[in-house]
């Protein structure tokens, strides 16, 4: 038998650290449970793509006809035709392994842009916030400027000038989402700044890098977490959204967007080919909202009383 | 309250120049010569420089720019290459189409918004609650052009011959047409502001039907709106309605609401006449803020229900590399964007005195 001492005790039930306590309660938490379960959901099939996807998303298929409904066998389709659960689009590719193919695109377009905006926009804020000044005022009026454009208007206006195609779509959005984040990170600077610790940090000799990255950026980790997780829902459905009209990624890319707008003008004779694709969006994009929503009131319990 | 309004107005101003500037940048940036773009590929070394000398192209980039802004300031946004016409003209033509369906949307996504933000905040964990806050999630999340696409379905195909059946398409049914204000009245000629505040009015079809008493046309057209209108003000609505209710619930727990309720008055009496006014600035900000999302739907959801307005040439204008056209819509998208905050701030000078001794 052991004998618990006092000193014990107190070991086992170690406070648990902040970082603990937000996990624990974004595991509660509603919404960012049903976000993650679809979140994991499509990554998985963003992975297992190629072995998920039962055609190639861009071969053009021989033995069937365009635009036909959906083939399950199990729903009383003939046992002697192939299987397409999604249907066939207007180019006679399958359009399951399209849409399958499809949330790979989706994802890196949702990560990509916005790991670029945070990276000019924290260079930007830190700069901003850190020097202050006259190069403050610059950079922050610049920003304030951006922000007065409605995001998807300016986003469109880049491409008309950078030409349409998927980078180019996915860097004006990214510009375009570079002022909030960049408004993140001086506020945190300026919080920082000031205090104690960072004199003292400076008085032991630690560089302007070095305190940005040490004191800095971890205060800066929150707001920034749950802003770029809706970023990233913000980012693919401004980037479907340019692909729809043509000014994204362009045929045959399995890009949901573009499916989308590819075929609306069968909207009326082949509905599946519009509802499908959009459904897609919405998942991805509901997934990415709820675990940010989740991420708010688990990393920030000040802003969650009231909404529960 | 005087001193207030100077004040946003005056912070109005750089914002409208700094606008006018990026929008002025990014032309530069375009790839290739100008003149090239716009005499041909064909043309000569000679024929370009005189080109270059008459557009002012080789000024100093200020002088190119005050040059811009003055002829902004003028109505004048230049010409479209593709459609060798005034672009201010293209822009009195489309923009109140677009304007239309975003106020329309704007009114459609406020309305409702609070309605079911109230609901859902004073059933707090009812079914009501549950489902609104559930319906804003996926609200939020759905692309405006598929939303469209998918109540165009329903409403122009599933609900064929019933008194349900919305239309698909267009702006009025065929056979529908309206005199531009200038042959019904039969004004006199008019130039510049006036001629085209008198256009802009007269391509509104709403406003034109109402004020010349065309109740059939105005019928028809509120009519076809109505598919546009749900489909960009649903975003909206489901922001507006989770902010109406989290700004609502803070409010509803605050001492003076138990106060009200314990003089006995009515739950709507103490909804209404003491927590929503305190609530109301949150939510009027989300309001202006939606207005660009409002904006850009609008331009969106245009190519969906083949509607002529901003979006479906602005799509064309790019595709064409007519960038004179971009540039105008840019600029005057983003200033009404801005011009919708600047009412928005004022706004709240009239709702909360403490703002406005701020």
């Amino acid at each position: 038998m052991t004998i618990i001492t006092p000193a014990d005790s107190l070991k086992q039930t170690a406070p648990r650290t902040p970082f603990q306590d937000a996990l624990r309660r974004l595991r509660r938490h509603r919404s960012a449970q049903v976000g993650f379960v679809i979140l994991g959901f499509l990554v998985f099939v963003a992975i297992f793509a190629p072995v998920l996807a039962p055609y190639d998303p861009i071969k053009v298929l021989t033995d069937v006809t365009v635009r036909s409904k959906p083939c399950i066998h199990f729903f009383g389709c003939p046992a002697d035709q192939p299987q397409h659960y999604f249907g066939i689009d207007g180019n006679k590719r399958d359009l399951l392994s399209r849409i399958i193919y499809g949330s790979r695109l989706s994802l890196q377009i949702g990560v990509a842009t916005v790991t670029f905006a945070i990276l000019l926009g924290t260079i930007l804020g830190a700069t901003a916030g850190f020097l202050g000044g006259w190069l403050d005022n610059i950079i922050m009026r610049i920003m304030d400027v951006l922000l007065a454009f409605p995001s998807l208007i300016l986003s469109i206006a880049i491409v008309a000038v950078l030409g349409s195609g998927l980078i180019n779509a996915l860097l004006a959005i990214a510009f375009v989402a570079i002022p909030v984040y960049a408004r993140i990170v001086r506020a945190s600077v300026l919080q920082v700044k000031e205090q104690d610790f960072v004199t003292a940090a400076r008085a032991l000799g630690s560089s302007q890098l070095g305190i940005l990255m040490t004191h800095v950026m971890p205060n800066a980790l929150t707001p920034l977490i749950v802003q770029a997780t809706l970023g990233i829902a913000s980012a693919i459905l401004d980037a479907a959204a340019l692909s729809f009209l043509g000014l994204g990624a362009p045929p045959p890319t399995p890009e949901w967007g573009l499916m989308l707008g590819a075929e609306r003008n069968s909207l009326f004779n082949a509905p599946h080919l519009v509802f499908l694709p959009g459904l897609a969006i919405i998942l991805t994009v509901l997934s990415f909202n709820l675990i940010g929503d989740g991420l708010r009131d688990a990393l920030d319990p000040r802003l969650s009383n009231v909404q529960k | 309250m005087t001193q207030f309004i100077a004040r946003r107005l005056l912070l109005f101003l750089p914002v409208l120049f700094g606008i006018t500037f990026v929008t002025f940048a990014l032309a530069r940036l375009l790839p290739g010569e100008p003149c090239f773009a716009t005499l041909g590929e064909k043309a000569t070394l000679a024929q370009c420089a005189a080109f270059n000398e008459r557009e002012g192209l080789n000024d100093p980039i200020m002088v190119q720019f005050g040059r811009y802004l003055n002829d902004i300031a003028h109505g004048n946004f230049g010409t479209s290459l593709k459609d060798s016409r005034p672009v201010t003209e293209i822009i009195l033509e489309r923009l109140p189409m677009t304007l239309e369906v975003t106020l329309g949307a704007m009114l459609f996504s406020t309305i409702f918004g609070i309605l079911l933000g109230i609901l859902s905040a004073t059933r707090r964990n009812s079914a009501v609650d549950v489902v609104t806050m559930m319906g804003a999630n996926v609200g939020v999340s759905m692309p405006v052009f598929w939303l469209g696409l998918t109540l165009a379905y329903f409403f122009a195909l599933t609900l064929k011959g019933t008194p349900f059946w919305i239309p698909p398409s267009g702006r009025l049914s065929s056979g529908m047409s309206l005199l531009s204000l200038n042959e019904f009245y039969q004004l006199s000629e008019m130039t510049g502001l006036r001629a085209a505040i008198v256009t802009f009015a007269s391509n509104t079809v709403t406003f034109n039907a109402l004020i010349t008493g065309r109740w059939d046309v105005l019928r028809d057209a509120l009519w076809h709106l109505i598919l546009p209108c749900v489909a960009v003000g649903t975003i909206p609505l489901s922001i507006i309605a989770r902010m109406t209710r989290s700004s609502l619930l803070e409010v509803l727990g605050l001492e003076y609401v138990r106060t009200a309720r314990a003089k006995g008055l009515t739950g709507r009496q103490v909804i209404f006449k003491h927590a929503f006014r305190n609530a109301i600035i949150p939510i009027i900000t989300v309001v202006g803020l939606s207005f660009g999302s409002l904006m850009s739907g609008a331009v969106l959801t245009e190519t969906v229900f083949a509607l002529p307005g901003v979006g479906t040439q602005l799509v064309g204008a790019i595709l064409s590399r007519d960038y004179a056209v971009v540039q105008a819509f840019t600029v005057i998208i983003a200033f009404i964007f801005v011009f919708a905050n600047l009412l928005v701030d004022l706004s709240y000078a009239f709702l909360d005195p403490r703002i406005r001794l701020q």
